[in-house]
């Protein structure tokens, strides 16, 4: 039989590679416009945006930020809640007489209430003496913030440690014991002193109150309705439609700075997620502390050490399968287990003095890194049983040939060798733990926690504290808050940091692998 | 090419040459991968002290399997059976208890495959002191040294000693690997087919570095090339079917076999 004198399309395998291609490509374009989504609306939402007075056909006028344009209808962000009762704004087109862009009005951003709209009405200083007088009422505030959070919080310290003592002396050797008597004293000397330096603190705080209440300002929304706020409150403030593009670059920057170094207020619709990058770095790190050792040992021993039979293939079913057990289950798991077994364990024992308020008994920052451990372990797992298994056999036998045992061979020669591949699967568990909320919600996340998980008061790591996640953050800001529209940019924002976080974890630790490949793993032969 | 000759199942022995004694007594010794699968029958052989043995034989004849048995590398494999003995200094190898990692630093080994670790080129030479525990940094440059020379490696890598051992050319790499096996200081060298992944130019030298090291430590070689045996080695073993065949010295081996069947394949006419 004559063979065909041309190749045919389908033996070529063209259609095949259009159909791989086409597929490549559609999969890249959704994560390029995923990530442009995010960027885009991320980067945009602390870019100052210009007010506009808009004048109604009816003749009422009001001030706002445009934030939304739909068809025949905008929306516009008016502040000044406290005045309107309301942040936003959808106004008809049809009703719109005339839009202007007056050059004075103001946008205020506060610590209450949300933002300003309108003019500063009294002091009727110039802008120079305002700022001046401004910078002054915060570093006021900042001092009241330090009294209280710093002073106020260590005399509080120092109660609950009195009590604490007492509490454990009565546990120990039982009321009106002499131990006892003693103990109770003792505790009545330190809360006396302790009570005298909180009313020594409480009226120093509260004479800077005083001075911080007198130091007004009366604002004006653009119908000329007043307000008197103190000027503490006051965060920052600008005129959106006079600044030049170095102004808006100056406020851009602040916004941000503010963003990442600052604790969140107003619900956490507003202020700064630095206690949730803390937690989310710190619940990963401790995450891959914990992941590593665990899941490398385990599969050191299924394939290292494990006679390869039944008993170890349903070992390894059930560890791939446990990476596809909904993530909530872990949840559910960490918080009966780890909180309510164990941490209710180690309360008994180690802090029964506390009791009834739980320590470890609860959700925290531990039991969340040791629940996401659980959840990320299978990966770590099958990864680094396929780097083991990489290991050419060739090299395990010249090192049995030298005379090494088989743990000297695995911790020389096996392990350097396959600790590249054991990276990846770190890489994946970090990224994959530092993404995931739902178990974190059971087990230790908050809205928001008034202590971060390391600070300098003895013991420095306070593993059993509950923490806060930017994965939480983004849910809490976009779908709990009171006002959803306030919340929106905000949620664009933090899943732009939360990425950029995870993005900057796994850089990391990939160079840190590709510096080992390049040690370990030259030309192949 | 005529047909391959019927299994023979009687070894011929020729007279022993060599002054120094046995190294290896290999008696009656037989290996089974599984039930079946019996990959060494009944093979009696004495490897002589400080001589070169070349085992030759067409592929799947067992030669690489009687090498693996010497320093029980076979052990590896799962549900191996052994018969016989292999008598080192008159103790038998395979007798319960013995300690088989003390067994394998008594015998260096080489592969088909230069198999470098991915590690520094001293550290590679050095690893046997390593896993013994030698943390003087002395006596372990003295001894990578030594090893390089006798592995005639040293001027070649004298001045990137801390470089990876996987930069080094394919025959660099086997010298190495010669280098590693000596560095122990081990009285016998098992070599499978070294030379089997190199070009003719790194072969040569390995074949010179294997006439440097006769006397100094007892060498079995298992090789593919008739030539190469012929060089290289003093004594000679014809194995087929995972049996022995005929045993002696090489020059009467490749000249005038008592065997027609061995004279068959080292002449080429079948294998």
């Amino acid at each position: 039989m004559a063979r065909a004198a041309s190749t045919k399309l389908a033996a070529r395998g063209e259609p095949w590679l259009w159909l791989i291609g086409g597929a490549l490509a559609l999969g890249i374009a959704m994560i390029l416009g995923f990530l442009a989504l995010i960027v885009i609306n991320g980067a945009a939402a602390f870019w100052p945006r210009p007010i506009e007075l808009v004048t109604l056909v009816e003749g009422r006028s009001f001030a706002g930020e445009p934030a939304r344009v739909e068809a025949g209808r905008r929306l516009y962000r008016v502040g000044n809640f406290d005045l309107y009762g309301d942040d936003f704004r959808w106004i008809r087109d049809a009703d719109i007489a005339r839009i202007e862009r007056p050059s004075d009005l103001l946008l205020i951003e506060r610590l209450e209430w949300g933002v300003f709209i309108g003019r500063v009405v009294s002091p009727a200083s110039s802008a120079g003496d305002l700022a001046s007088a401004h910078a002054a009422a915060r570093k006021r505030l900042a001092a009241i913030r330090a009294l209280e959070q710093g002073g106020l919080g260590r005399v509080n310290r120092e109660m609950e440690e009195a009590r604490l003592a007492l509490r454990k002396i009565e546990l120990a050797s039982g009321k009106e014991s002499a131990a006892h008597r003693a103990a109770q004293a003792e505790h009545d000397r330190r809360l006396g002193a302790a009570r005298a330096e909180y009313d020594r603190l409480a009226a120093a705080i509260a004479r800077l109150k005083a001075e911080d209440a007198k130091d007004g300002v009366v604002l004006a929304d653009s119908a000329g309705r007043e307000k008197k706020v103190p000027l503490s409150t006051l965060v920052r403030f600008h005129a959106p439609n006079a600044i030049g593009l170095g102004g808006k670059l100056a406020v851009y920057a602040a916004r941000w700075w503010e963003f990442l170094s600052e604790e969140p207020r107003e619900a956490n619709t507003e202020g700064g997620v630095l206690p949730a990058i803390f937690g989310t770095v710190a619940m990963t790190l401790i995450l891959a502390v914990i992941v590593a050792p665990f899941g490398v040992i385990t599969a050191l021993y299924l394939r290292e050490y494990a006679k390869q039979g039944r008993l170890v293939s349903v070992v390894r079913v059930s560890v791939n399968n446990l990476a596809g057990v909904p993530s909530i289950v872990y949840g559910v798991f960490g918080l009966g287990f780890f909180a309510y077994l164990v941490g209710a364990g180690i309360d008994a024992l180690f802090f029964p003095e506390r009791l009834p308020n739980p320590t470890f008994g609860t959700g925290g920052i531990l039991w969340s890194s040791l629940t996401l451990a659980l959840l990320t372990v299978p990966v770590v797992i099958v990864a680094t049983e396929e780097a083991l298994a990489a290991v050419p056999r060739s090299m395990r036998e010249g090192s049995l040939a030298c005379g090494a045992s088989k743990w000297q061979t695995i911790r020389f020669v096996v392990l350097p060798r396959a600790l590249p591949g054991i990276m990846t699967g770190l890489i994946l568990a970090m990224a994959r733990g530092a993404g995931e909320v739902a178990p974190l919600m059971l087990v230790g996340v908050v809205k928001l926690a008034p202590d971060l998980p390391i600070d300098g008061v003895f013991p420095y790591l306070h593993l059993e504290r509950s923490f806060m996640h930017l994965g939480f953050h983004v849910f809490d800001v976009g779908f709990q808050s009171r006002n959803a529209e306030a919340g929106k940019p905000m949620v664009f924002v933090t899943v732009l940091l939360l990425m950029s976080l995870i993005a900057a974890l796994n850089a990391v630790a990939i160079i840190a692998r590709n510096r080992l490949r390049r040690r370990f793993a030259g030309g192949q032969f | 090419m005529s047909a391959a000759p019927p299994p023979i199942d009687k070894t011929v022995t020729h007279a022993k040459k060599g002054e120094q004694g046995v190294a290896l007594d290999i008696a009656g010794f037989n290996l089974w991968y599984s039930a079946k699968a019996h990959a060494l029958r009944d093979v009696s052989l004495a490897i002589e002290r400080g001589l070169v043995t070349a085992l030759i034989g067409p592929s799947g004849c067992g030669k690489s399997t009687l090498l693996r048995s010497l320093n029980r590398m076979n052990d590896l494999i799962d549900g191996l059976r052994v018969e016989g003995c292999v008598l080192f200094q008159g103790e038998d190898i395979y007798a319960p208890g013995t300690d088989v990692i003390a067994l394998r630093k008594r015998m260096g080994m080489v592969f088909q495959k230069p198999n470098p670790f991915p590690m520094s080129i001293t550290e590679n030479v050095v690893y046997p002191l390593r896993v013994d525990g030698v943390r003087d940094r002395r006596v372990l440059a003295e001894v990578c040294e030594k090893a390089l020379v006798a592995a005639a490696l040293w001027d070649e890598v004298k001045d990137r000693l801390d470089e990876s051992a996987l930069g080094l050319s394919g025959g660099q790499q086997q010298r190495l690997c010669i280098a590693r096996a000596i560095a122990g200081d081990p009285e016998v060298l098992l070599m499978d087919e070294p030379c089997s992944a190199l070009d003719p130019i790194a072969t040569a030298k390995i074949e010179e570095l294997i006439d440097e090291l006769r006397g100094r430590y007892s060498i079995v070689i298992v090789t593919h090339n008739m030539q190469q045996a012929a060089r290289v080695s003093d004594n000679t073993a014809f194995m087929y079917l995972g049996r022995l065949v005929e045993y002696g010295d090489t020059e009467t081996m490749f000249t005038a076999p008592k065997l027609r069947h061995t004279l068959d394949y080292v002449t080429g006419r079948f294998g």
